[in-house]
């Protein structure tokens, strides 16, 4: 069992809820990927539109946890606001903390993101932050407060998978008993069953699901996936070697001596 | 007076953040609300008075990845 904040969690798949083609194929890839966790935001809303409440109403009757963002916040002060504004709408303690500092690779703003991490942490929230691979950033966000780690696998929606393996690996040997969930850049099923099998504890997926030419199937996929990975990672896989080794017993081979 | 809601300007009768937002038509939606970059809680809103030129945000559930 995954544990996140004294919560229990059979599933290791948390899915994004944005860029879906409708709110049913939204449903319909939060039940094939079995998820238990869908990641929601606040956004601007005028007094003549109804998208939000209907959206809401959604997300309830899938029954599952919620995690809602801070995306799209570039300061301590917007984020932790919004944070406060999300707690109240969805009524949860936890928040995916994004503080971006760069545009073109939305990478997090490290500084401001341990900042406002120990502000959220001390007002009682259970802070989910999405950081990157430095384990420096890492140990101070744990000192914030933080139990749990997201760093990014690579760029927001790029697809491009687990960029920096060597320093995620190095994340995982260092901080054993933490949860880290990769977050951001995984683009198909390969990419999470990698992170997975590295001793990660769970991935976070949405433009690859969302914007798969079929969602649903997708989801299954992700979710088939990350089963294989986890149990991969449980059964202990073997080495890697530079040079054959016969997996065939060769004692008493014909034709020999 | 003139209020800034959502970046938009919008002419209010209202001198305080609930009756504002039923004056704007948000009615009994669940939303959440900040004025000038603080959040304001749904129950200290008939206590939050506005201004003149008041910065209000009014934010809703929406997709998040």
């Amino acid at each position: 069992m995954l544990e996140l904040y004294q919560t229990s969690l059979r599933s290791r798949l948390l899915l994004g809820s944005a860029r879906y083609s409708s709110p049913a194929v939204l449903g319909a890839a939060v039940r094939a990927a079995e998820t238990q966790i869908v990641t929601v935001s606040l956004r601007r809303e005028g007094a003549g539109e109804r998208s939000g409440q209907g959206f809401w109403s959604l997300v309830r009757e899938l029954g599952v946890r919620v995690l809602p963002n801070t995306a799209g916040c570039h300061s301590v002060k917007e984020a932790v606001t919004t944070a406060h504004m999300a707690r109240e709408v969805f009524g949860t303690p936890w928040i995916k903390l994004e503080v971006i500092g760069e545009d073109d690779t939305l990478q997090p703003d490290v500084f401001a993101l341990v900042e406002a991490a120990g502000i959220l942490s001390t007002e009682g929230f259970e802070v989910f932050p999405y950081t990157t691979e430095d384990l420096v950033v890492a140990e101070r966000l744990l000192s914030a407060g933080c139990r749990v780690l997201m760093p990014w696998g690579s760029p927001i929606g790029s697809g491009r998978g687990l960029n920096n393996l060597f320093g995620l690996r190095a994340l995982r040997a260092h901080f054993p008993e933490v949860p880290l969930i990769i977050d951001a850049g995984i683009g198909v099923p390969s990419h999470a069953a990698l992170a997975l099998e590295q001793g990660f504890d769970a991935v976070l997926i949405n433009t690859a699901v969302a914007q798969a030419r079929d969602p649903v199937l997708m989801a299954q996929a992700f979710r088939q996936a990350v089963d294989a990975g986890r149990a991969a990672y449980m059964a202990g896989p073997i080495e890697a070697r530079d040079v054959a080794q016969p997996s065939t017993p060769v004692i008493g081979t014909a034709f020999r001596g | 007076m003139r209020i800034l809601v959502n970046s938009a300007w919008h002419e209010v009768r209202a001198g305080e953040l609930a009756a504002a937002l039923g004056e704007l038509g948000y009615g009994e939606r669940t939303v959440s609300t900040a004025v000038n970059g603080e959040f304001v809680a749904a129950g200290a809103r008939a206590e939050t008075p506005l201004n003149e030129g008041d910065r209000v945000e009014v934010l809703a559930p929406m997709q998040g990845g």
